[in-house]
């Protein structure tokens, strides 16, 4: 199913986590948190496994929260959709530690494949731009790919957001955690938060 | 020309009774969709040098803001108006699943006077809609019991990680009346 001149997904992310130092990463609904866990599990990793159309929000949350570590948001064209308005919100914020990475299949992937609006309407590098995010890129290469995971670490200029392009084959399913709370607190003590 | 028949006239003095409230439980981030029965809380809000007042285009957003706050260490209260809780509901499930504190003030509409039919729908099953999502319900319907209703709500959600909501009644805010 895979075209040409399209990114693998799981190469992508694997990219953008590499050398992540002390970013937290948050992996919206569907594949984008599988790949994510594919790249390896880490503490700092905030698997959604629900709450559709709310990554980039809990990415603000905690950017705000954390103004000094680099918090990387990443997720599918469906999810973002979804959230669309979430945009306008962190572009009026501004966070300049939040990066926003969206894996770009131009379809619902989780449920039979069928197409999202950014396959044929929809620009989201227009849409974050729009809304206030001045760093909006959209991406079709690795080389593109290394440039946006090296910036993710620059939390002086911010918020960035990039869209990419990648192909729609659907790969093993590599599933990270389902334990919400589980997830969340071994973040918390990460960051050197006790529990309640 | 909308304007409610007391707040803008005689500034009623309950939102610097829940302001005061919010700073002592070191609450820091206070996303919201404005209403008028808002509007001197959102003010103090904004004014604040600990708080920050994140306005939002859904409620929902909100919810999974304060889940972010909270894996950042921070706590975080939601105010909307009784409308939005219904934009709310599939986000309401990261709740019981991340387990996160959270703490909602709704003023309510479509109760008590209301002048505006499609008011009445959303405003009806505002409790009800919390309930079966697991938010528990506190209600203040005087300024006299602003000060105890938050307190309660503020611990519960904050000490006791109890998902939480205080409905601000019309008869607190008053009815919104529609002048020609």
């Amino acid at each position: 199913m895979s075209k040409a001149n399209l990114l693998d997904r799981r190469q992508v992310v694997s990219t953008l986590l590499a050398d992540r130092k002390d970013v937290v990463a948050i992996g919206g609904l569907g594949a984008s948190t599988n790949d994510m866990c594919a790249a390896g599990d880490h503490p700092r990793n905030f698997y959604l496994w629900g709450g559709m159309g709310g990554a980039a929000m809990i990415g603000l949350g905690l950017a705000l929260a954390q103004p000094k570590l680099p918090v990387l948001v990443i997720t599918g064209d469906g999810e973002m959709l979804m959230g669309m308005g979430s945009l306008a919100t962190i572009g009026l914020q501004k966070p300049s530690n939040l990066s926003i990475a969206v894996l770009d299949n131009e379809a619902y992937g989780e449920t039979g494949g069928q197409t999202s609006h950014t396959s044929a309407a929809a620009d989201l590098v227009g849409v974050a731009k729009a809304c206030g995010i001045g760093d909006s890129r959209a991406i079709t290469t690795m080389a593109e790919v290394e440039a946006f995971a090296k910036a993710v670490h620059d939390v002086s200029a911010g918020p960035r957001f990039a869209n990419m392009k990648i192909d729609s084959a659907s790969l093993e399913r590599i599933l990270p955690s389902r334990d919400g709370t589980y997830i969340l607190n071994r973040i918390r003590g990460d960051l050197g938060f006790q529990p309640i | 020309m909308h304007a409610r028949a007391d707040a803008a006239d005689t500034a009623p003095n309950w939102p610097d009774d829940i302001f005061a409230t919010l700073q002592r439980f070191d609450v820091r981030q206070v996303p919201y969709v404005p209403d008028a029965g808002h509007s001197k809380l959102i003010q103090r809000v904004l004014a604040s040098s600990t708080m920050r007042g994140i306005p939002l285009t859904t409620e929902e957003e909100g919810v999974a803001l304060l889940a972010g706050a909270w894996a950042g260490g921070q706590r975080g209260v939601l105010l909307m108006q009784s409308s939005g809780v219904g934009n709310c509901i599939n986000m309401l499930s990261l709740i019981p699943i991340l387990r996160f504190p959270f703490l909602t003030l709704v003023t309510m509409r479509g109760e008590w006077g209301e002048f505006n039919p499609w008011q009445v729908p959303m405003g009806s099953t505002t409790q009800g809609v919390f309930e079966l999502s697991g938010v528990q319900v506190l209600r203040a319907s005087s300024a006299a019991e602003v000060p105890a209703v938050l307190e309660a709500a503020a611990s519960q959600a904050y000490n006791a990680l109890t998902p939480t909501a205080v409905l601000l009644s019309q008869r607190l805010i008053g009815a919104k009346v529609f002048t020609k």
